[in-house]
């Protein structure tokens, strides 16, 4: 990473930590918002929020690894999660999967070649009433079929 | 704004801010009163009772105490904290801060689940409301003992963190890893302080009960369950949605109700619940029959139960959090012996080797989570048992 | 303890739960309950592990550790609580009330059985090909719970690489009973925080950051976590194939050098009880089993108090006399590689702070290959180098490249206690029988000052033994040369020695304080050095600090188990064998004043011993790549 990026990131994370307290209480929102804007939580990015936290560097590795929505390594500008519990399997998701994988041509827990789309598998996302469903970023489509969810991915792109 | 949903006590006619002013009206004592009289039990599926909760929060002493909304609502099946926090957002803050009042609470914190990002912003936009009409902020309605903000937390991703200790855990900042209770929350739970952690649903119920008493909740539901439930229905049925149901319906009514046809089973209580069949669709849903946190999954006759129980148990073996011995090896070995049945490699002795370790798991885990995801393996094996085994050459089972 | 409790950085509810309001109980903070039947009366928020102990009640434990904070994961000390619908965790559950206990109930038997059963069902290996085999507390539950065959199946496969990047210790995580209390050990008790808990559920591991390599991260090689974890999953990084090669080498001069607690505590390897020392036994061990030479390194140690006693006063000249504003003071001892390795990573700004002493086994390892090897006629080409260390980081430390100012690798091996007792069972040799003997020359001589390096703050006590009759020619004012205020297991230890009267060459010190620390655990030296930081210690002048709990006698090389009653039964026997030598001061040993009359011809800290006994240090901060 050049030093340019490296100061970016120190001030933003100096900023983060400001708005939301110097306690490790405040390291699930500051991941959050690292997340959010740089889709992972790099090496660098880590070892700063320790240093600032005054926690160790492995502590919030473990913290990241135990949340399925923190990554610590790039995984895409776009998340496409589709939900796989019960409710969602029996309305129909196996159909909804194979159209985004022939669609982006990758399988689940890939990214495409231009870093573009992350595809990955969620638990019951609360729309049990509307299968199957998929969140995409922070946004909840309900009611898929293979087309609409083919819609919604290819404005992505 | 207009109100579609109707129902006996949550969808029932509320106005904006009434609770909250009765609140303050009653006083702390008449408060937790009225929340004893009407028998409200937590809503989550735990059906701890909420007056004993506040009481014990309010009894003890110290300068910090926090009100935390469980807004982590993760079970499969069940989805009426979306509803009500998108539909009802002032059932459930008043409630926040009717606890807050009554417990001696400043803070008051919702840990929304990471999955309802989408919702944040309207939730943040109706506090902010909140706080300009006096009913948030400083000095609630002219109260000048009384301050009450909330802060919204999101999760990242978590079933587990669904479970109260877990949750306090991850708003500290750590792994969602249940604690070893006792302590309980209500005397050490977020940053060491008396904490009481409600679930949304029983937070709304709240300001219902303190304008209309809790004499009035108690004429719904039964003696053991009082008051209504929100019933989050889904499956094969041909109006899924959320419907509030006094406790006490029986379950083949509720079908009935949602339009479900040729059902075998019905699963109560989500993936952590038991699954239902179709001999005993004459219980009741109520907390000393078959109890839940609201999640009710119909499946009709086409349905592979195995199938279904695997998708279950996998679902645990993600979503443990790896703590305890019993829940993170034992889920992954109830999963294998699924497998072994869906291949044909299995022996009676060693499934019912696999029945014990599930009763293990029910009493030695260290939380919710271990000590309930054996509910859907017993109860699938032992109530669909002739479908399971007795599946052909190829795997199938007879509905195929 | 309730120092322990509020500056744990155990998570809150993991702190022994402190009760303020008696509920219905007995007579003054006290709670009568029922334990298999049997009435016990116990204070008021004891767990009930405690209260079993307290009263000869047996509950096995896995997780549980007396060093360490409670954690309540194994789920092994599980017990039956009458009206509570789940069983509770004993190590965990504080008695608050009068309850009815089962701890053997059919209920509470199966659970653990099952328990073991899932662990074995994941635990890759055998216990044959362990370095653990007899000594694994997974192995011991399994035989006591009648294991007899694999209920859940077998793993056959591994899941992990075994991690062999660090010179001082090896991770096979396959063996991992996930009980954590390595990562309690690295972050709550000596804050290094390099292993914690990664993934989640059945995907979890101990890991380190970004899963790297050890060493790759700031592990500073303290051993603490090996000597804590059950199982065999972390071991030393064992020397001893190479050593067995070099003894059957017919070309090669091997030699060793035994530090003394190792020697005091070899025993426990050998079926007795803690605190008994095996010091001359163990010399006719090592000739048996081929060690060409053997040597004390207490002699060293010694040699180390002449040479670090002479830096401080040069530095207390300096700043005193010269006001030198350059000179670093308090001077921090440098003989524990764990804390250099700290420092190095942590506080690499306060370097110069640390003594350019080198540790008794470097100074040693220079020696040898220099003035014995010419002394012996020996080629020192030919000279394999072993040290019997309690320590996991002086494999890492005889591995620095700085180290070979002999002008080859100054010490070869470093062997830790338990590898070493290893290597004497193999030759069929029953320690505890063997007669007694001398250490060879020309190194055989060493004080008591030099052997009670092993007990925190023995070496401030042999630097003051020392120290003070240089400068006041009389001997120091504690009864017997027991300095009492340097001893003791509490974490922080602080006291003073004014001297007055004081040779005329040591004029400046006349009427001085001389303020000393003594600090043991790498949680400790963080309070020492961030009151540094904070300016507080600017009238400190010399400061002791050890890596490891108990000083060296608790090192990560030692026998496990580790507790506060072994390391105190240690500490004892290495004083005892101090009180019973007849010289007790580093600078009356006859064969330090003879190295330096013949060898080290301009004196402490003077051009040879700069060369050969003093070394520097590396900057290497926090921050990993």
């Amino acid at each position: 990473m050049l030093v340019m990026e490296k100061n970016a990131l120190t001030e933003e994370i100096e900023g983060l930590v400001k708005k939301y307290g110097a306690t490790r209480s405040s390291l699930l929102p500051i991941l959050q918002e690292l997340q959010k804007k740089h889709q992972h939580i790099s090496s660098f990015a880590q070892q700063e929020v320790a240093r600032l936290l005054d926690i160790h560097p492995v502590e919030v590795y473990s913290v990241i690894s135990f949340y399925h929505f923190l990554k610590p390594n790039y995984v895409g500008r776009n998340i496409v999660r589709l939900c796989k519990t019960i409710a969602c399997d029996i309305a129909g998701k196996d159909s909804i999967a194979k159209a985004l994988e022939r669609e982006l041509g990758i399988k689940f827990g890939e990214t495409t070649k231009d870093g573009k789309i992350m595809l990955e598998y969620v638990n019951c996302v609360g729309m049990c009433d509307q299968g199957p469903a998929m969140i995409v970023n922070d946004k909840v489509y309900s009611k898929l079929t293979p087309e609409k969810a083919v819609e919604i991915v290819s404005k992505l792109k | 704004m207009e109100k579609k949903r109707v129902g006996p006590v949550i969808f029932s006619k509320y106005n904006k801010g009434e609770g909250v002013k009765k609140a303050l009206q009653l006083g702390r004592e008449n408060v937790l009163f009225e929340i004893k009289e009407s028998g409200l039990k937590g809503r989550g599926g735990a059906g701890f009772p909420t007056s004993t909760k506040w009481m014990l929060t309010a009894a003890a002493k110290s300068d910090e105490k926090y009100v935390v909304c469980n807004a982590d609502e993760g079970e499969p099946g069940t989805f009426k904290d979306r509803v009500l926090l998108l539909e009802y957002p002032e059932l459930v803050f008043e409630g926040m801060v009717i606890a807050g009042y009554t417990i001696g609470a400043k803070t008051g914190i919702v840990y929304l689940r990471g999955e309802y990002e989408y919702m944040k912003k309207s939730l943040e936009d109706y506090l902010e409301q909140m706080r300009k009409d006096n009913l948030l902020g400083k000095a609630i309605l002219g109260n000048n003992d009384f301050d009450f903000d909330i802060t919204i937390r999101l999760g990242s991703g978590a079933y587990v963190c669904g479970e109260e200790t877990a949750l306090i855990e991850s708003l500290e900042g750590n792994r969602g890893e249940a604690r070893n209770r006792p302590p309980y929350p209500v005397n050490t739970g977020f940053m060491g302080k008396p904490t009481v952690v409600n679930n949304v649903e029983t937070l709304a119920a709240v300001p219902h009960i303190i304008t209309k008493g809790g004499e009035w909740f108690k004429q719904h539901g039964t003696d053991k369950s009082t008051g209504s439930k929100l019933f989050s229905i889904s499956g094969d049925c041909e109006k899924p949605g959320v419907y509030e149901l006094p406790w006490g319906t029986k379950i083949s009514d509720m079908l009935n109700l949602v339009g479900a046809k040729n059902t075998k089973a019905v699963q109560v209580g989500g993936a952590s619940g038991i699954c239902i069949p179709k001999s005993q669709f004459d219980r009741i849903l109520a907390y000393e029959d078959a109890a839940t946190g609201g999640s009710i999954m119909i499946f009709n006759e086409s349905r592979d139960m195995l199938h279904v129980l695997k998708n279950f148990m996998e679902f645990f073996v993600e979503e443990s959090c790896g703590q305890c011995t019993p829940c993170r090896i034992g889920n992954v070995k109830l999963l294998e012996g699924i497998e072994m049945i869906e291949k044909n490699q299995y022996t009676f002795s060693y499934i019912k080797q696999l029945k014990e370790l599930a009763q293990t798991m029910k009493v030695a885990s260290k939380c919710g989570l271990g000590q309930s995801s054996p509910n859907p393996f017993l109860t699938i094996l032992e109530n669909f048992s002739d479908e399971i085994f007795n599946r052909n050459a190829n795997g199938g089972h007879n509905g195929r | 303890m309730a120092d322990k409790i509020k500056n744990s950085r155990a998570p809150v509810a993991q702190k022994p739960h402190v009760i303020e309001k008696p509920t219905d109980g007995g007579i003054g903070g006290n709670v009568s309950i029922e334990i298999n039947g049997q009435q016990i009366s116990v204070p008021l928020g004891t767990t009930i592990l405690e209260a079993c102990r307290m009263n000869n009640i047996h509950i096995p434990t896995l997780c549980a550790h007396d060093d360490l904070c409670m954690a309540g994961n194994c789920r092994i000390c599980v017990v039956e609580v009458e009206g509570m619908k789940t069983l509770q965790a004993s190590c965990a559950f504080p008695i608050t009330a009068p309850i009815k206990i089962h701890t053997s109930s059919p209920m509470v038997r199966k659970a653990r059985r099952h328990i073991i059963d899932l662990l074995l069902s994941e635990h890759y290996g055998e216990c044959y090909t362990c370095v653990r085999n007899n000594n694994c507390e997974l192995q011991s539950l399994a035989k006591e719970y009648g294991v007899d065959n694999f209920t859940f199946g077998h793993v056959e496969k591994r899941r992990y690489e075994v991690d062999r990047s660090s010179y001082a210790v090896v991770r096979d995580m396959d063996k991992c009973v996930l009980c954590k209390r390595c990562v309690r050990t690295c972050i709550d008790l000596q804050e290094v925080g390099v292993l914690e808990a990664i993934g989640r559920g059945y995907d979890t591991h101990i890991g380190t950051f970004l899963d790297k390599p050890l060493a790759e991260v700031i592990c500073i090689n303290c051993g603490q976590c090996i000597n804590r974890c059950p199982t065999g999953a972390l071991m030393a990084n064992d020397p001893s194939d190479e050593i067995w090669a070099a003894i059957d080498d017919p070309t090669k001069h091997v030699v060793i050098q035994t530090a003394p607690s190792p020697r005091a505590s070899i025993c426990e390897e050998f079926g007795m009880e803690a605190g008994h020392s095996l010091t001359r036994e163990l010399n006719t061990a090592l000739r048996k089993i081929g060690f060409d030479k053997v040597f004390d390194t207490n002699f060293t140690a010694d040699l180390t108090i002449m040479e670090e006693g002479t830096e401080l006063l040069l530095r207390l000249k300096k700043k005193l006399v010269d006001k030198d504003p350059n000179v670093k003071l308090p001077m921090f001892t440098s003989c524990s590689p764990g804390w250099v390795k700290y420092i190095e990573h942590f506080y690499p700004e306060y370097l110069d702070h640390l003594s350019t002493a080198k540790s008794p086994q470097q100074m040693f390892g220079a020696l040898i290959k220099t003035f014995y090897a010419k002394e012996a006629g020996i080629d020192p080409a030919n000279i394999v180098s072993v040290a019997l260390m309690p320590c996991a980081a002086k494999k890492f430390e005889c591995n620095r490249p700085e180290m070979n100012a002999s002008g080859y690798k100054d010490v070869d091996y470093g062997l830790t206690t338990r590898e070493l007792a290893k290597m004497i069972k193999e030759a069929g040799i029953h320690l505890p029988e063997m007669p007694k003997s001398d250490f060879d020359q020309p190194f055989g001589e060493a004080s008591g000052a030099g052997l009670i390096f092993g007990a925190t703050g023995g070496v401030m006590e042999a630097a003051l033994r020392t120290v003070y009759e240089l400068v006041t020619g009389r001997q120091v004012p504690f009864e017997n040369l027991n300095i009492e205020p340097c001893r003791g297991f509490d974490w922080i230890k602080q006291a003073s020695v004014k001297l007055e009267k004081v040779k005329p060459e040591y004029s400046f010190l006349e009427g001085v304080e001389f303020k000393f620390l003594v600090a043991h655990g790498t949680a400790n030296a963080k309070k020492v050095m961030e009151a540094l930081k904070r300016g507080e210690l600017s009238d400190i002048h010399f400061i002791e600090i050890m890596a490891c709990p108990g000083g060296c006698l608790g090192g990560g090389g030692q026998p496990i188990p580790t507790n506060p009653e072994i390391r105190k039964k240690r500490a004892q026997a290495i004083y005892k064998e101090d009180q019973e030598l007849p010289v007790r001061k580093s600078h009356e040993n006859t064969h330090v004043k003879y190295l330096y009359e013949k060898f080290l011809t301009d004196g402490p800290c003077g051009h040879i011993s700069h060369k050969l006994l003093h070394t520097h240090y590396t900057k290497r901060g926090k921050y990993i790549d």
